[in-house]
């Protein structure tokens, strides 16, 4: 038996083979779909520019050359060089860090907060849930870039402050959806069964509540990604995100800003990255959404 | 008699109904306000010293202090805020030293002109594009709508701001540069609806007029792609809804052209939802209008907000967070109740 014919066993013996066969079944689909193929792609170019960050970038990203000051992409400097004659492409390649990081504990907050508070709305229902969703769609009412703006400019400058103000104005949607889930089987007959057997509130709402919603919730992040990205860069363009001299792409922008008719490179390049990263995550996470959810994407 | 019972239940639901709304308007304003409180008076560690800056003096904090009301409890505080905001009085701006409301009256037609005609474009250009991807389902023009409509949610709009500027108005020369009009129009033409092509049109003057024009144009295009590219996505997600119908399939086997099979038998029952759309991301560009603002140098409330942030003029930043919320809950919920009112399914 090989292991392919294990991962596709009709009727699996374990819930770890049961578990690998699902994801391999929903793998098989997603790499049938390209545009979801190449997203994956970006988005494993990020991670790994991020991890090798030192081995990739020809030069270090703070060091400063003043004698190389703005020179054109060249077969030297791929994208030229900035205003103190740093390597705009080794700052690139060193800025996905900092783009991996701000995505990655945006999500890490957001993600399970929306979750717990959409899933414990939906399960419990009546008052938890009339006050926990009115706080949730008077935040989701609200613009959310305009959101984080006030909050980072009342926490003060900075990455840290920058990732909580994105965070607390991303969890909304995923408490939504979390809740929408949860209502669809909270009186199903698995629910019940296991109440029965005496499982208390939080073991059911753990084990069998959170379980169920991830899979749209992973669809849903993913989408959000692009978001992410592009508010934490417009907080950075601004001077409200990551600080001077942090390779940060949007601060990169904001810097040369000043030189972008005659040194058009130095704020161009930076752009192309948040493009390429932010499209990656947006090719992936629609074709999840074409696998995992079938009933809203395009019947193709 | 049966009739007139029948017509008084309908108006006492339409009443209900009424206060419903109103009722969930009002609770979703006091949301609003509850929040720019809490980031006003809470999150900071020193709300006075946001206020007055750190070197004032002691006496001078003492008395900010005071003045702010921060001696009293927070219920008591948040009390004040509601009434004050209700009076239309946000506090004055450090920066501009005028009241904060009398700056966002003046800068805000700014923006709402570059807003509008960004949805103009948004939609004249994003519905028959979405269309069109419904229609060619799957092929190649359905894939390179896909990736168009991706890139708006990809793009940074202040990366394609500066792009854009370094094309079209430094390379190519077919557009004016940053500002609402060249310099020494300034101060020309007076402010009547603040809307600055009207105003100028009210006057007749129509070289201020194009000047205005070629100034507000690139802006809007920008503000316009991403509206673009979310009014593209849905169209095409609605279209493919209908699309799927049986009653299509009727047309098509009855013998009706394709042209009509999608306008009239497909696209017809969508309008309704898209109006919902359209009407998001026109609260959307309210918001996307702040990057685009601080970029061609527009003076709007976007343009207000930022410069209000980068002087930590904490009044004027929470005005200004407080009216762009407004609008963006006042349109959200305008376009709600014109769902309900012109889906023929919400009558029966």
């Amino acid at each position: 038996m090989t292991t392919i014919d294990w991962l596709l066993a009709d009727s699996p013996t374990s819930r770890l083979q049961a578990n690998a066969g699902r994801a391999y079944r929903m793998l098989r689909a997603l790499m049938r779909n390209p545009l979801a193929v190449i997203g994956g792609i970006i988005i494993l170019t990020l991670i790994f520019a991020a991890a090798f960050a030192p081995w990739i970038a020809p030069e270090s990203p703070l060091g400063q050359n003043l004698e190389a000051r703005l020179l054109p992409p060249s077969a030297e400097h791929w994208m030229g060089t900035d205003e103190l004659g740093r390597d705009i492409f080794s700052r690139v390649v060193y800025g996905a860090r900092i783009t991996l990081v701000i995505v990655a504990l945006v999500a890490l907050i957001s993600a399970p907060l929306g979750l717990i508070i959409g899933a414990v709305s939906g399960y419990f229902g009546g008052w938890t849930d009339k006050v926990l969703m009115g706080l949730t769609d008077v935040f989701l009412s609200m613009p959310k870039l305009i959101l984080a703006l006030a909050f980072v400019a009342a926490l003060g400058p900075g990455i840290e402050n920058a990732i909580i103000a994105i965070a607390i104005t991303a969890w909304p949607a995923y408490a939504r959806i979390a809740r929408a889930e949860t209502l669809t089987f909270r009186n199903s007959e698995f629910i019940a069964a296991t109440r029965l057997l005496g499982a208390s509130h939080s073991r059911i709402i753990v084990q069998h509540v959170l379980p169920l919603c991830t899979s749209s919730m992973i669809i849903r992040v993913t989408l959000d990604m692009a978001g992410i990205i592009l508010t934490a860069a417009g907080l950075g363009f601004l001077g409200l995100g990551a600080q001077p001299p942090l390779p940060e792409w949007g601060a990169m922008i904001s810097r040369g800003r000043t030189f972008i008719l005659d040194q058009w490179w130095v704020a161009t390049m930076p752009g192309f990255a948040i493009i390429l990263v932010s499209l990656g995550f947006c090719f992936l996470g629609d074709g999840l959404r074409d696998v995992l959810d079938p009933k809203q994407g395009g019947k193709s | 008699m049966s009739n007139n019972g029948n017509s008084k239940s309908k108006l006492l639901s339409l009443l209900t109904g009424i206060a419903g709304f109103a009722f969930v308007v009002v609770l979703t304003f006091l949301g609003l306000l509850a929040i720019t409180f809490f980031i006003g008076r809470v999150v900071p560690i020193d709300p006075v010293l946001s206020v007055v800056g750190d070197r004032a003096t002691q006496e001078q904090y003492d008395a900010a202090r005071i003045a702010m009301g921060l001696d009293q409890p927070l219920w008591r505080q948040f009390l004040t805020y509601v009434t004050d905001v209700a009076r239309g009085d946000f506090g004055m701006s450090i920066s501009t030293n005028r009241p904060v409301a009398e700056d966002l009256a003046r800068v805000f037609p700014a923006t709402l002109e570059m807003a509008t005609l960004g949805i103009i474009i948004g939609v004249v250009l994003g519905v028959p594009t979405g269309v069109w991807a419904a229609a060619k389902q799957g092929t190649w023009v359905d894939q390179i709508i896909r990736v168009f409509a991706l890139l708006g949610y990809s793009v940074p709009a202040f990366w394609l701001g500066l792009v854009g500027l370094a094309v079209f108005y430094a390379g190519l020369g077919w557009v004016a540069g940053p500002g609402r009009v060249d310099i020494y129009y300034e101060g020309l033409v007076d402010p009547v609806s603040g809307v600055l092509l009207i105003d100028v049109l009210l006057i007749g003057d129509t070289e201020v007029f194009w000047n205005a024009l070629s100034h507000l144009v690139l802006p809007s295009l920008i503000l316009g792609f991403f509206s673009l590219a979310y009014i593209a996505r849905m169209t095409r997600s609605f279209m493919l809804d209908q699309l799927g119908q049986e009653f299509i399939t009727t047309a098509r086997v009855k013998g009706v052209s394709e042209w009509k099979v999608i306008w009239s038998h497909g696209f017809k029952p969508i309008r309704v939802p898209l109006i919902t759309v359209i009407g998001l991301s026109y609260a959307a560009l309210l918001e996307g209008s702040v990057m685009i603002e601080t970029v061609f140098s527009w003076p709007g409330i976007g343009n207000y907000l930022t410069h209000a942030l980068l002087n930590a003029d904490m009044n004027a930043v929470l005005g200004a967070t407080l009216v762009i919320g407004a609008v963006f809950i006042f349109i959200n919920k305008i376009s709600d109740v014109l769902y309900r009112v012109l889906d023929p399914r919400s009558k029966s």
